[in-house]
């Protein structure tokens, strides 16, 4: 039975799991992806790894899928009245925080919420304009003595805004990157739990992408991939965004195409998505990817890498919005590739 | 029981389960100024059996009389609007985005990136932003403008709403540990004190209560609220800015201007934008507060208004006072109040409707 992938995808938005404290996060996936896998560990630094065995001869090839899953949020760096001062982990526009709903994981989780003081009590830069991070200030609604007693410098901050739908097919909410490209290697291996396989299929729910993308250098040291295939959101089209960088939501995925990408690996998986008729757009992307996929490109003797992209609009705000189509037609182009994959499909990649 | 029994009782309302869930209710219900059909319909539904008289005007504001049964009753107006500030959808651009308007006050640094709930029907939406990846760092120093924001409702969102909805933001009501976290506590706050305040109204007054419209726009619903009901007092309940944060600069002391500061009790108001409050009305209110025991302060005067500056200029004038919860964050996705400030202002407001003696605006002969 194919799982349902909106209460999967609303059960890993409403998790925390900032870059680096990943644990409520992977506790999900992993329970996720446990009944689809024959092998499941965690890295030294904390990603998940997968493995679902392919049926081919020994030595088996491995394909890995890698889709972080860590978020971005904010860290306690000061208190002060019972007011907290914060910094970012990750890139966060600042203009998108007054007004947020947030969870300070103090001593015990604490709703919060991120507020601009008022004009005079910020310099006059601040006032009338945009007030950096540094002057704006998280309110607990707790008296200022318990949140002395419950929150210190350092603790983390989640946001806390609950995912939404949005008509039909489409979810709005925070964490959205990345999450739902691990719904689409989730959607991916259950999939495969059905097809034949001969490759060994490694899922890496990586950890630390925002932060430097630690998780992608590390893992496929311990899994040493024959290739990768990196999962991550990109910049769909909407009122404010509407340039090359852009893909329309909802009429597919993009694959990216640049120095990152192993161009006959791209000519590979296109050639799936045109047989099967999964819509796609060739992503343009110059220099680097920003993704899983720029880390892993150069782990040890190098590693040739896909990269799938889920148009997103929004990132890196609290409302994030995909269409769900999109996420399937991850999953399933994955899949597709895969299980059509001969054992010594790395043998048939040329460079020409 | 004794008549004083009775009202040291009365004077001493509790905000309980009930009370909160009654607010809950207020504030989670969507009532954009001019559109107001939500909440009037919970204060018909809860003031109906508490007066004798209950009738919507011709702007659709709810007056509703609870007459008292003694002698040389005093006439008292209590307003409390019932309009919250929000959007109205003013352009289709297809794809589910739709652009809007501001109706009443909202600093547009405060839309970006917020849930929002459109129409009737409360469908869900979202008002986005560009991609930081996508931004230059000179235009993350620019504030976001609301010609350049859209309210999203997803891809096949459009057919469900049409230009001229109403909009507000999505925040439902939460308490949170000595407090209360909510959209529209401007003025939902007021509209729950007064039905209460119907509740266990004196009989030495007749309570005249208007849950008012279109305060947010220009106090307009209360100025034919006060024409029609001929008060000889006027009480607007409203709730008003708590600034009472830290300044920016840690050497820099004091912030001396919070208008008004949380866990100080109701705020009572001498002067603001629209009013100067009736002098009989703040010493009946502070003696009533100081012989009472329930803590008070008073309001900074400062700019701002409230339904007062629309009543004390009705017919031959009408001597009026604001009392207001103070809350922080008034006019964003969420305000923030304490629960002892509230109770607090509802204690005093009940106590001092107990101890009016309409006598209080015969000129002293002193």
């Amino acid at each position: 039975m194919a799982i349902d992938l909106l209460p999967h995808l609303k059960q890993m938005l409403s998790a925390p799991g900032l870059s680096g404290y990943e644990d409520p996060i992977r506790d999900i996936v992993r329970a996720a992806w446990q009944p689809l896998c024959d092998e499941i560990s965690v890295s030294r630094v904390g990603s998940l790894h997968a493995l679902k065995r392919g049926d081919g001869p020994e030595p088996r090839p491995r394909v890995m899928l890698s889709a972080h899953m860590d978020a971005i949020g904010l860290m306690v760096t000061g208190i002060k009245e019972g007011f907290l001062r914060f910094t970012q982990i990750g890139g966060i526009d600042p203009r998108i925080l007054p007004g947020q709903m947030v969870t300070v994981h103090g001593r015990k989780d604490l709703p919060g919420m991120v507020v601009l003081p008022p004009t005079h009590l910020l310099p006059p830069e601040a006032g009338s304009g945009v007030a950096a991070l540094q002057y704006l200030l998280i309110d607990t609604g707790l008296l200022a003595e318990e949140v002395d007693k419950l929150v210190r410098v350092g603790d983390v901050v989640s946001f806390a805004q609950e995912p939404i739908e949005l008509g039909e097919s489409a979810l709005a909410g925070h964490t959205l990157d990345n999450r739902v490209s691990v719904a689409a290697v989730t959607h991916c291996l259950d999939i495969l739990s059905r097809r034949k396989h001969a490759w060994d299929v490694w899922a890496v729910a990586s950890s630390q992408e925002e932060t430097g993308v630690t998780g992608a250098f590390t893992s496929p040291v311990d899994i040493q991939p024959d290739f990768a295939i990196a999962i991550d959101v990109t910049f769909a089209k909407s009122t404010s965004s509407g340039d090359w960088r852009t893909f329309p939501m909802g009429e597919g995925v993009t694959l990216a195409w640049g120095p990152n990408i192993h161009p006959a690996l791209y000519a590979a998986i296109i050639r799936t998505a045109d047989e099967l008729d999964i819509p796609y757009s060739r992503e343009a992307a110059p220099s680097m990817t920003g993704t899983d996929a720029y880390a892993i490109q150069v782990v040890q003797s190098g590693i040739p890498c896909l990269l799938i992209g889920i148009p997103l609009r929004y990132m890196h705000t609290p409302v994030e919005t995909v269409s769900l189509k999109d996420v399937r037609r991850a999953g399933r182009l994955m899949a597709e590739f895969i299980s059509a994959l001969p054992q010594d499909f790395m043998q048939t990649l040329e460079w020409k | 029981m004794s008549p004083n029994m009775k009202m040291t009782n009365n004077a001493r309302p509790r905000i309980g389960k009930k009370q909160i869930a009654l607010l809950a209710e207020l504030c989670n219900a969507l009532a954009v100024s001019g559109d107001e059909q939500e909440v009037r319909e919970i204060v018909l539904r809860e003031v109906k059996p508490l007066c004798q008289q209950v009738e919507v005007d011709a702007m659709g504001n709810v007056l509703a009389t609870r007459i008292g049964s003694g002698q040389n009753k005093a006439r008292v107006m209590i307003a409390a609007h019932m309009d919250e500030v929000g959007f109205m959808l003013t352009q289709n651009d297809g794809d589910g985005l739709y652009g809007f308007s501001i109706v009443g006050g909202i600093d547009e640094r405060q839309l970006v990136g917020k849930a929002v709930i459109v129409g009737r029907e409360h469908i869900p939406g979202v008002i986005g932003a560009k991609a930081i990846h996508l931004t230059t760092p000179e235009e993350r120093k620019t504030a976001l403008k609301l010609e350049q924001l859209r309210i999203d409702l997803g891809p096949d969102g459009s057919g469900k709403v049409r230009v001229g909805d109403r909009a507000g933001f999505a925040t439902q009501l939460t308490e949170i540990g000595p407090s209360i976290r909510a959209k529209a506590l401007d003025n939902r706050l007021g509209v729950a004190n007064l039905i209460e305040l119907l509740r266990g109204a004196p009989e030495n007054i007749d309570l005249l209560a208007a849950f008012t419209v279109q305060e947010e726009v220009g106090l307009r619903g209360a100025r034919v609220a006060a024409y029609h009901l001929a008060p000889q007092i006027g009480i607007a309940v409203d709730s008003t800015p708590a600034n009472d944060l830290p300044a920016y600069d840690d050497d820099d002391g004091e912030n001396t201007r919070y208008n008004t500061r949380l866990d100080c009790g109701p705020a009572i108001y001498l002067m603001d934008g629209a009013t100067i409050a009736d002098r009989r009305l703040a010493e009946w209110l502070m003696k009533t507060a100081e012989e009472e025991g329930i803590p008070y302060q008073i309001r900074q005067p400062n700019p701002g208004g409230t339904d007062a500056g629309a009543i004390h200029k009705t017919r031959s004038g009408v001597p009026s006072i604001s009392v207001s919860v103070p809350q922080r964050y008034c006019h964003t996705a969420a305000g923030l109040i304490r629960k002892a400030d509230w109770e607090n202002t509802l204690r005093l407001l009940s106590a001092a409707l107990w101890r009016l003696d309409s006598k209080i605006l015969t000129p002293s002969e002193a």
